[in-house]
């Protein structure tokens, strides 16, 4: 290497095509600060933490109100597991995943998506993070991906805190799976962590499109009604046999079919149709949220 | 665009423009601005509420599209270059903006991560010096809902200078401040200049641009009516002479034959006079008593100063006093803006 030929950072600023000394060497970060940053700022916000903790409060409030009516049996009715879990606590998490999937996962992570972009418009903040500069499409990637995170870790709250309560009050043992084998605690973790996995990833579709939402307005609020009343439409058009035809393309069609992991062995078929159907809805209003982002005036 | 269309690059321009526009459906904020901000100079961007100035800025930081023409900031071409352009830039844009939720030091973290070119390694200790530079290193770890707008716009200001910068943008920097805040304000942006920081600085008061400023730019209606040095704005205007002369109807006899039309009964040159500091040097202060103000403009094409005062004395007019005065940036901003209060449309 001849001494005299820039090398590193300092020939990334030499070669720049900006013509006149750069004050500062052109040294080209990972953009994993501002990832770090997001998170950060994402998961201390107290609007954040309050969305985490409701969803907490649903296998709780569940658990205890089974506790408290221990003398009925509880088959009569509720949501699929309810009556299961009187005889395995281990049960509350997926009770309380199938409670909070149609409404309160969808409602949290609207929350969160929709204010993306809106949010930071609305501040005015917009405007600083891109002269400072933050490329466009580094920022849609860095909020897409701390929207992401939220998916999972709203989704592992309630699995996790669904265990904890189900513990706390009821006794816990081997379970049976739906297909009738036996299968012991530490297997159970990991296919409860499979279905967080599935659940988070039935979402990243939904997170796309309040993303997508959000690069419209300047008005959160406006971006995460949007997004909640979309996921609320698709749940209703799934439902309605008329519309059938419909359901293979709807972004919630397979939101409740994790039960499928607790089958032996695994049946992958509704978790390779989901990611294959959340990465369309990714691909399409990522690529919606781009264009209208990357040519957008920026005003606010 | 292409290279033959637009701004051949002038090496000497840290901005500028040709015939940059911007329209917002059918309204037309900015029309064919050719902007030109000199390496190294305070450049005042003029002009009243409404007159495209916000607009012509967030164009020139890449945050608006141009509608027409081209843009070149610090040699590259905005918005297509602006990865390499925005780096060398501070800007505070329409007032400041953070995360209320945040503390002052985190909102600066915050912005500061999200440039590539800022080490880590150094940025609490930038992000500190910077929060110094605007006095609000005590008040760093409060948050952002409890500042002021003074502070507010402080903390903005400690953004634009989280890296070294090339060129400094600042809309209405001393918007909210008080009178010590404007000040150091002011100081700051000399300071800066003097390390060859250029310094682009939107305002709507005149005196602070006049305090301030080696250029001026003066948009109205979203088009530049004037730009150059505060001396060649100042030359631009008429003149007036003024006479310090116990005689002033002989004066204005004098002033009326040479074509000039003076004003009214003359003021008093009393020190006590609130025009005081505008009074040309008055004469030893027992001489002083009974010597009259008499003003003019030097509308009159090809007439020297000299010649009046020739003329003033040939005619034994006690001439005391003597002054030729450029008329103030205030009346060169209103004749060229209009006096109207209204906000251009």
């Amino acid at each position: 290497m001849s001494p005299a030929e820039p090398t590193g950072p300092d020939a990334a600023a030499a070669s720049s095509s900006v013509p006149g000394a750069a004050a500062v060497p052109a040294r080209r970060g990972s953009g994993l600060a501002l990832l770090g940053s997001e998170v950060a700022v994402l998961f201390r916000r107290t609007r954040t933490i309050a969305l985490l903790s409701a969803l907490a409060l649903i296998p709780v409030l569940l658990a205890v109100a089974v506790r408290v009516a221990t003398d009925d049996d509880g088959s009569g009715g509720g949501p699929a597991f309810l009556g299961d879990i009187t005889r395995n606590g281990l049960f509350v998490s997926l009770t309380a995943l199938t409670v909070a999937i149609p409404l309160f996962l969808p409602l949290t992570v609207g929350v969160v998506a929709g204010d993306t972009i809106a949010g930071e418009a609305s501040l005015g903040t917009l405007r600083y993070l891109l002269v400072t500069p933050v490329g466009r499409v580094r920022l849609l990637l860095v909020k897409y991906a701390g929207a992401a995170l939220f998916c999972l870790a709203g989704t592992l709250v309630v699995v996790v805190v669904g265990a904890i309560a189900g513990a706390a009050l009821f006794p816990v043992g081997p379970v049976t799976l739906l297909s009738g084998q036996t299968i012991g605690l530490g297997d159970y973790a990991g296919r409860m962590l499979l279905m967080a996995l599935y659940v988070t990833i039935s979402l990243l579709g939904l997170s796309a499109i309040g993303l997508f939402a959000s690069t419209l307005t300047s008005v959160p609020v406006g971006a995460m009604a949007a997004t909640v009343v979309l996921s609320t439409v698709a749940q209703i058009v799934d439902a309605l046999p008329q519309l059938s035809f419909l359901d293979p393309w709807l972004f919630t069609h397979y939101w409740l079919g994790f039960a499928d992991l607790l089958r032996d062995p695994i049946s992958w078929s509704n978790f390779a149709d989901n990611a294959l159907l959340q990465a369309g809805y990714i691909a399409v209003f990522g690529a919606l949220a781009l264009g209208r982002f990357t040519t957008k005036d920026v005003l606010s | 665009m292409s290279d033959g269309t637009g701004p051949r690059p002038d090496a000497g321009l840290a901005v500028q423009t040709e015939g940059l526009g911007k329209t917002f459906g059918r309204q037309r904020a900015v029309a064919d601005l050719d902007l030109a901000v000199p390496q190294g100079s305070v450049y005042g961007f003029l002009g009243p509420n409404g007159s495209g100035k916000t607009t012509t800025i967030r164009m020139l930081l890449g945050l608006t599209s141009a509608t027409s023409g081209t843009i070149r900031v610090l040699g590259g071409a905005m918005p297509e270059q602006a990865r390499d352009v925005l780096p060398r830039v501070g800007a505070l844009v329409e007032g400041p903006a953070f995360y209320p939720f945040l503390s002052g030091r985190a909102n600066l973290v915050r912005l500061d991560s999200g440039d590539r070119r800022a080490p880590t390694s150094t940025r609490r200790a930038r992000v500190d010096a910077a929060l110094d530079r605007v006095g609000l290193g005590h008040a760093a770890d409060k948050k952002a809902h409890a500042y002021s707008l003074g502070m507010k716009q402080r903390l903005g200001i400690a953004n634009a200078l989280l890296m070294p910068r090339d060129l400094l943008v600042l809309d209405e920097p001393s918007n909210g401040l008080d009178p010590q805040g404007t000040r150091e304000v002011r100081a700051l942006i000399r300071s800066l200049a003097d390390d060859g920081t250029t310094v682009l600085v939107s305002s709507h008061l005149l005196a602070e641009v006049e305090q301030m400023c080696s250029h001026i730019g003066v948009m109205s209606a979203g088009r530049l009516l004037t730009q150059g040095t505060l001396d060649d704005l100042r030359a631009l205007g008429t003149h007036r002479v003024r006479v310090l002369t116990p005689d002033p109807d002989l004066a204005r006899g004098v002033l009326t034959r040479l074509g000039l039309v003076p004003d009214g009964s003359g003021s008093p040159a009393l020190p006590a006079s609130p025009d005081a500091p505008d009074a040309p040097a008055a004469p030893a202060a027992t001489g002083s008593a009974g010597a009259v103000r008499v003003e003019a403009d030097l509308g009159v094409e090809g007439l020297a100063p000299e010649t009046v005062v020739a003329a003033l004395v040939a005619a034994d007019v006690r001439v005391r006093g003597f002054e030729v005065a450029g008329a103030s940036l205030e009346d060169r901003f209103v004749d060229l803006t209009g006096e109207g209060f209204d906000v251009a449309g």
